[in-house]
C-alpha cells in the first residue's frame, strides 16, 4: 500500500512541471507570517499606547496587518484551487502563461502595496488602504484567474458539483465587489456621505462573502475527496445552501450599517435575509456534525482535524452572527469588540482552519509518505484552538464592557473605559502571541515541504 | 455524479437579475436624513482622514477601529467641538501620534467632521426596541 502511494506520489511529482500553485501557497504562507507579526505588534499598542507611536503608530501598522491576512486567505485559496483543478482533477490548464502572469502580477502588487504603506501613499479606505491605482493590477489578476478557471471547467466538466459553482461565484463577485469598494472615487457616491458610507460597507461585507465562497467551496471539495463521496457536493441540499449563501452575499450586508441613517427598507431587507441563516444553524446541528465525524481520516489526519475544528468554529460564529444580526442585539454590540471577536473567529477559526486542512491535503498529495500529524504539529493544532477560544472570549468580554459603558453607565471618558478593559487586552495580546506561535508550529513543516517541492 | 445544471443556472440568473435591480436602487437612494453634499473643503478633510488612516483607530457610526473613540458627533458633543479636535491633532494623546497638519488641513478635517455630524447621531439613545427584534430609531429630522 505504501509503495503504491509512493509510486502515485512520484508520478504526480514528476508531472509537476508547472509549480505556480505551490508558488501561490508559499506566497500565502509568507503573508500569513507577516500578517501575524504585524497584528501582534499592533495589539501591543493596546497595552502600551505610547510604544513607538511616533515611528510606527497603530494607524500605520493596522493596514499592514489587515492587508497581509486578507492576502493569506485569498492567495492560499487561489493556490489551492489551481492545485485541485490541475493536479488532483488533472485538467489541463487553459493557459499556463496566464497562471504565471497572474502570480507575477499579485507578487509585484503585493510588494507595491507594502512600499505604498511604508512611504505613506495610502489614500484608500479600511481593508483597501493602499493607493487606489493598485486595485487595477489586483482586478487584472482576478480576471486572469477567472479566464483560466471558466475555460478549464467549461471544457472539462458537465454538471458541476457545488464547489465549482462556489469558486466561480467567488471569482466573479470578488471582481465586482473590489470595484464597488472603489466607487467612492466618483463624486456621485463620494459627495453623499450616507450613501457613500453604506456602499463602502456593502462592498466590504460582500467582499468577505466572496472569499467565503472560495474557502467554503474548498471545505466541501475536501470533504468529498477525503470521504471519497461525491454526494456531499452534488446533492440538492448542498445546492440549497449554496444559493442561501449567495443570497446572503448579495442582500444580507446591511446588518453592518443598521445604525447608519439609510432608508429603513434597506435594513428590513438585511434583517430578513440575515435571519435565513437560522436554517444553516439548524442544519449544522442535525446533519453536519455527524457527516464530518464519519470522515475517513487515516490518510489525511491533519486535514481531518482542521475540518473538525472548522465545524466547531462555524457553530460558535454562526450563533454570534445570528444574534447580532437581530437589530435589538446589534444596537448594543455594534461598534464594540464583539464585532472584532466575530471577524477574528471567522478569519482564524473558519477560514484559516479550512485553508490549513487544504494545505495538509496538498502536502499529502505531493508527498504521500509525509507524516502530517507529527507530535509538535498536533500540539500546535490544539494550542491554536485553545488560544483562539480564550482570545475570542477576551474580545467578547471587552466588547460587553464597552457596550455597558456606551449604553448603561454612560459615565467616564473613553480613556477610562479603555483602562478598565486592560486585563482583557492583556489576555488578547498574550493569546494572540500563542495563536502566532501555534500557527508557526503548524505551518513551518508545510512551508518546508512546499519549498522542497519548488527547489526540486 | 453529474448534476443537472439547468435549474441552477436559471436560479443564478434570477438572483443576478434581482441583485442588479437592488444595486441600482441602492446606488440611487439618498440617506434617510436630508443633508447637503460634502463641500470641497470637507472632501479635502475626508482625503486627509483617509490618507492618515484615522479610521484605523477611530470610528464613524461605530465602523472603523477600536483604539480611539467614535468621532461621529465629536463636532457637536458637549465639551467638544472644533477647538477640541484641533487640540488633539496638535498634541496627540496616548497612542495617537502628533500630526503636523497645517491650519488649512486642520480646518478641512474639522469641516469634514462637522458635515458627518450633521448626518445623524451615534450612539443614538432615542431608540425603541420592539418585540420583533427591530429597533425604531428617532433620527434628527424626526425630532
Amino acid at each position: 500500500m505504501l509503495k503504491l502511494k509512493r509510486r502515485v506520489g512520484l508520478k504526480l511529482y514528476t508531472e509537476m512541471k508547472d509549480k505556480a500553485p505551490i508558488y501561490f501557497l508559499l506566497f500565502a504562507l509568507v503573508a500569513l507570517f507577516l500578517g501575524m507579526f504585524f497584528g501582534m505588534t499592533a495589539s501591543f499598542q493596546y497595552l502600551m499606547p505610547e510604544f513607538l507611536k511616533e515611528q510606527i503608530p497603530f494607524s500605520k501598522l493596522r493596514p499592514f496587518h489587515v492587508t497581509s491576512v486578507i492576502s493569506w486567505i485569498v492567495l492560499s485559496a487561489t493556490g489551492s484551487i489551481y492545485f485541485f483543478i490541475t493536479y488532483v482533477e488533472k485538467f489541463k490548464l487553459f493557459s499556463r502563461w496566464l497562471v504565471k502572469l497572474h502570480f507575477i502580477i499579485f507578487l509585484l502588487t503585493g510588494v507595491a502595496i507594502y512600499i505604498s504603506f511604508i512611504f505613506g501613499y495610502n489614500e484608500g479606505r479600511e481593508y483597501f488602504a493602499f493607493h487606489p491605482i493598485l486595485m487595477i493590477p489586483i482586478l487584472v489578476g482576478w480576471i486572469l484567474f477567472g479566464i483560466n478557471y471558466f475555460k478549464i471547467l467549461y471544457k472539462n466538466v458537465k454538471g458541476w458539483p457545488v464547489y465549482y459553482w462556489m469558486w466561480g461565484t467567488g471569482i466573479v463577485f470578488m471582481c465586482y465587489h473590489l470595484m464597488e469598494a472603489h466607487f467612492w472615487l466618483f463624486d456621485f457616491f463620494r459627495l453623499n456621505f450616507i450613501k457613500d458610507f453604506a456602499v463602502q460597507w456593502k462592498s466590504t461585507g460582500s467582499f468577505t462573502g466572496s472569499w467565503n465562497m472560495l474557502v467554503y467551496g474548498m471545505s466541501i471539495y475536501l470533504m468529498s475527496k477525503i470521504k471519497e463521496n461525491t454526494d456531499v457536493a452534488t446533492n440538492k441540499m448542498a445546492f440549497f445552501f449554496y444559493f442561501l449563501g449567495l443570497t446572503n452575499l448579495m442582500f444580507g450586508w446591511a446588518h453592518h450599517t443598521y445604525l447608519l441613517p439609510t432608508q429603513p427598507w434597506i435594513r428590513y431587507v438585511a434583517y430578513g435575509i440575515s435571519m435565513t441563516e437560522w436554517i444553516v444553524l439548524a442544519s449544522i446541528i442535525y446533519n453536519w456534525k455527524s457527516s464530518v465525524l464519519k470522515i475517513e481520516k487515516e490518510n489525511n489526519p491533519m486535514a481531518y482535524r482542521f475540518l473538525l475544528a472548522t465545524d466547531f468554529w462555524i457553530f460558535i460564529n454562526i450563533i454570534l452572527a445570528l444574534l447580532f444580526s437581530i437589530p435589538a442585539i446589534n444596537f448594543f454590540t455594534h461598534g464594540t469588540h464583539i464585532t472584532v471577536a466575530h471577524s477574528m473567529g471567522t478569519t482564524i477559526g473558519i477560514n484559516t482552519t479550512i485553508l490549513f486542512s487544504a494545505l495538509f491535503y496538498i502536502v499529502h498529495q505531493l508527498y504521500p509518505d509525509f507524516i502530517t500529524d507529527k507530535k509538535w504539529v498536533k500540539r500546535g493544532f490544539y494550542s491554536l484552538n485553545i488560544s483562539l477560544f480564550i482570545f475570542f472570549v477576551s474580545l467578547i468580554i471587552a466588547g460587553a464592557k464597552r457596550s455597558y459603558w456606551m449604553y448603561v453607565s454612560k459615565t467616564g471618558s473613553f480613556s477610562e473605559m479603555q483602562d478598565s478593559i486592560i486585563p482583557y487586552y492583556i489576555s488578547f495580546f498574550v493569546f494572540g502571541i500563542a495563536i502566532f506561535v501555534s500557527l508557526l508550529i503548524v505551518a513551518v513543516p508545510i512551508f518546508r515541504a512546499f519549498l522542497k517541492n519548488i527547489k526540486s | 455524479m453529474i448534476t443537472n445544471s439547468k435549474p441552477y443556472i436559471l436560479t443564478i440568473a434570477i438572483l443576478i437579475f434581482l441583485f442588479s435591480i437592488y444595486n441600482y436602487v441602492i446606488y440611487n437612494t439618498e440617506g434617510y436624513v436630508a443633508v447637503g453634499k460634502l463641500s470641497p473643503v470637507a472632501v479635502k478633510g475626508q482625503q486627509i482622514f483617509q490618507s492618515n488612516q484615522c479610521w484605523s483607530c477611530h470610528q464613524l457610526y461605530g465602523l472603523g477601529g477600536y483604539l480611539g473613540p467614535d468621532l461621529t458627533n465629536v463636532y457637536s458633543e458637549d465639551g467638544k467641538g472644533p477647538l477640541y479636535i484641533k487640540a488633539f491633532l496638535n498634541s496627540g494623546v496616548k497612542s495617537m501620534p502628533q500630526f503636523h497638519f497645517s491650519e488649512e488641513e486642520k480646518n478641512a478635517l474639522v469641516e469634514y467632521l462637522k458635515q458627518v455630524d450633521e448626518t445623524g447621531i451615534y450612539p443614538n439613545y432615542d431608540a425603541k426596541i420592539e418585540a420583533t427584534g427591530w429597533v425604531e430609531i428617532i433620527y434628527r429630522n424626526e425630532r
